[in-house]
């Protein structure tokens, strides 16, 4: 248990090596750049928090914050400042680690996103995870849109093997879900990971398409437990807090799926969802074997960010 | 939020000011901060903004605030000028070899940017060029990437290429440049493995295909709704195996694309298309003065036009005609009709919506209020109307609307509502001339593509 703890931890500094190092970096040239503290020494800390996509307003607020402390608690030097700045994004990024109930009980997770975040790739990891916990798994096939969809998780299925249910391109994807209502209440299954089609969350009709699918689940299998998932690719911009509001108003969104974090200099968007809107992260993806979705751990997360090797 | 206008945002920071000749460069200070913020807000890189700023700064301090100009509006000018100078000032096409010899084209980029659905969109533009195009398979890592491709290229009667994943992707590219020279193809289209810049394997294997086989032109693919990032990847992707080009995908979202402002500054590279839909083809030509209002948050307009220009056949005369009515604003239910027709063509308002610029109607007000069903409703009425009212509106008369209300089901309020706002829509369809700003556009004598979306008020 400690050794695979601690692999996952080293899995996780790895594939967040980059955000560490260009985080770091930055702040460093800037603690070190500067030799007392004045506008322009604030001006390149918000830099520095802003190009790790932390967003325009967490950051001028952080700032302000620090701007606070170095009054209050009379800080003389820049250097002395950034114990300060850890702490204050390592609380705000102190998401709570409760929301993984569903792990313990039946439960329906409805995974949506925009094109191309991987939610297909995420589900496929989905599965093997619950699987190797020992669960039932089934996966729907709903994304009846884009060509192939289907071909793509059905290669996932096998290789985790478990049950798909799926239909032929461009059949209402609404009916996929329903058939998977059922066939999981017959099999008795743990788990039903749901694939949809990836949509611009500006897009009414298709939103009216996630909500129509959204109705049948709450209609059909009442009662069940609900986890819907929305699919981040980490790269993205301050329009990730759109996607996030736009995604919203088909249903709850209980977390956020981080992926491609392994790649990137943008842990910050994290923070800026967190803080903004609430919703916690739950799952991120820091690399592309099957078994590199991982739990957000938010003291992992951050000591990754902010440990010096 | 996302959609305020920075011209509304400046002339706050200008009310205090009297109206000078000259802006002075506190005033310019002032200005420039709102300015970084919005660009910052588009996820244009930051240290892009830097110097982006600073240019601006250079060229307004002492610039001489023109005639029917407030001090806000002259900032935003220079703005959305430099933004298109650094974007570049004009489109660029795809070059192909001379003659019948074969164009190799490489698309690359991250995961998920999509490139296998561009693929497929380029060789649909190819073939209306009169190309014959070949889409080849290099994506042996994804699952199911191959078939993805095959169902698009079939999709646009293109052939694919295809060895299966067990094959390199050099061997493929090399053996699918013979399958091209034996079957006729003069344009070649790799479609490569989604793939991280840090990648050094996955990079390297790019290099290798274009050490095996002659590619002219290699196109980064990019998701318009990268952040800070863009910079970074285009970056590295250049640096590692040389770029020709940009196409930015996803464009059909909200975001405002500071990506492509980002690395058009970094790396120079031009960026040819933007992705503008799920369908294969809306692949649109790349306009920098478009963006740059875009980017500014300021809607796009001139794209909007070009759509309705595009996509709809109205002869010319009636164009005219309904143009001059318009201008006028009188402009009837029939017009009406026909614009809902046109509308519905163009696949809806929603498409639209996204288009549009701020014109003092806020975006949630115009969403809240598409609603196709409402639309239907409408149309119901107006076909409820006789032939005169439609053309003279001004003949409801409360005796008429009861009837009318009675013929399309509806209350006598939805009614009374509809006739209101199209009162609303007669006006704002007088203003809209004068709210194109005076640039000289193809499209714009013909401002009767207005009349397509008079239902946007609603």
């Amino acid at each position: 248990m400690e050794k695979e703890k601690s692999g996952f931890f080293a899995k996780l500094k790895s594939g967040l090596n980059k955000t560490r190092i260009n985080l770091l970096d930055g702040l460093d040239s800037v603690f070190h750049g500067f030799s007392e503290i004045d506008d322009d020494f604030y001006e390149e800390l918000e830099e520095v928090l802003v190009m790790a996509d932390i967003g325009v307003k967490t950051s001028g607020e952080i700032i302000e914050e620090i701007k606070t402390l170095v009054k209050v608690e009379h800080i003389k030097s820049p250097e002395d400042c950034r114990s300060y700045l850890i702490d204050l994004l390592s609380k705000r990024l102190q998401i709570p680690d409760d929301g993984y109930e569903f792990l313990n009980e039946k439960s329906i997770i409805f995974v949506i996103g925009v094109n191309g975040v991987g939610k297909t790739t995420t589900i496929g990891k989905l599965a093997y995870n619950f699987k190797t916990d020992g669960k039932k798994v089934m996966i729907a096939a709903a994304d009846t849109f884009r060509a192939a969809a289907s071909e793509q998780l059905e290669s996932w299925a096998k290789r985790v093997d478990v049950h798909m249910i799926s239909s032929t391109e461009g059949t209402d994807p609404a009916s996929v879900i329903y058939d998977a209502l059922y066939s999981a209440k017959a099999k008795d299954v743990d788990v039903l990971l749901c694939d949809t089609a990836g949509r611009l969350h500006n897009k009414k009709n298709l939103m009216e398409e996630l909500k129509k699918m959204n109705r049948i689940i709450d209609r059909e299998y009442n009662g069940i437990h609900r986890e819907n998932f929305l699919v981040l690719d980490a790269s993205t911009g301050q329009n990730a807090l759109n996607q996030v509001k736009e995604f919203s108003e088909v249903c709850d969104i209980t977390g956020i799926i981080l992926t491609k974090m392994d790649g990137t200099a943008k842990g910050g968007i994290a923070i800026a969802i967190w803080q903004e809107l609430g919703i916690p992260v739950k799952y991120i993806g820091v690399g592309e074997g099957i078994e590199d979705l991982q739990k957000f751990d938010s003291k992992s997360f951050v000591s990754a960010i902010f440990d010096k090797d | 939020m996302a959609f305020e206008n920075l011209t509304d945002k400046l002339t706050k920071v200008f009310k205090n000011l009297r109206s000078k000749g000259r802006l002075t460069e506190e005033d310019v200070k002032s200005a420039m901060k709102e300015v970084k913020l919005a660009l910052l807000e588009a996820d244009v890189n930051f240290k892009v903004v830097k110097n982006f700023i600073k240019t601006v700064e250079e060229r307004a301090v002492g610039s001489e605030v023109l005639e029917g100009l407030n001090p806000g509006q002259a900032v935003v000018k220079i703005v959305n000028e430099e933004l298109t100078n650094v974007l570049g000032s004009e489109t660029v096409e795809i070059k192909f070899e001379p003659g019948q010899a074969t164009t190799v084209i490489m698309l690359c980029g991250l995961q998920g940017a999509g490139k296998t659905t561009t693929a497929a969109k380029l060789a649909g533009k190819f073939i209306l060029k009169g190309k014959k195009p070949l889409l080849v398979a290099l994506d042996v890592y994804r699952p199911a990437a191959i078939k993805q491709l095959q169902v698009n290229g079939e999709k646009q009667g293109v052939e694919v290429f295809s060895m299966g994943d067990n094959v390199s992707p050099v061997e493929i590219a090399k053996a699918s440049l013979e399958h091209a020279k034996a079957g006729g193809f003069n344009v070649v289209i790799f479609d490569t493995a989604g793939r991280l810049q840090i990648d050094d394997a996955l990079m390297e294997e790019l290099v290798n295909i274009k050490q095996a086989v002659t590619v002219h032109k290699t196109l980064l693919v990019v998701d318009a709704m990268i952040g800070q990032e863009s910079v970074n990847v285009a970056t590295q992707f250049n640096d590692k195996i040389g770029l020709d080009g940009l196409i930015l995908s996803k464009m059909d979202g909200d975001t405002r694309g500071g990506a492509a402002l980002s690395i058009k500054a970094v790396t120079g590279i031009p960026i040819l298309y933007v992705g503008m839909g799920e369908k294969l083809s809306d692949l649109e030509q790349f306009y920098p003065d478009r963006m740059a209002n875009r980017i500014l948050g300021m809607g796009d307009v001139l794209t909007l036009i070009d759509k309705v220009m595009e996509e709809t056949d109205i002869d010319k005369d009636k164009e005219r005609d309904m143009s001059e009515r318009l201008k006028k604003g009188k402009f009837d239910f029939n017009d009406y009709l026909e614009s809902m027709n046109q509308m519905k063509k163009m696949g809806g308002l929603s498409s639209m919506l996204g288009l549009m610029p701020n014109l003092g109607i806020s975006k949630d007000d115009l969403e809240g209020a598409v609603d196709e069903k409402q639309l239907k409703q409408m149309e119901a009425i107006v076909l409820s109307m006789t032939k005169k009212e439609r053309s003279n509106p001004k003949l409801l008369n409360p005796q008429r609307k009861h009837r009318i209300a009675k013929g399309a089901g509806v209350d006598i309020a939805v009614v009374n509502r509809f006739i209101k706002q199209f009162e609303q829509t007669q006006k704002l369809m007088k203003q809209m001339p004068g709210l194109m700003g005076g640039k000289k556009r193809r499209g714009f004598g013909g401002m009767g593509g207005f009349g397509k979306f008079p239902g946007m008020p609603f």
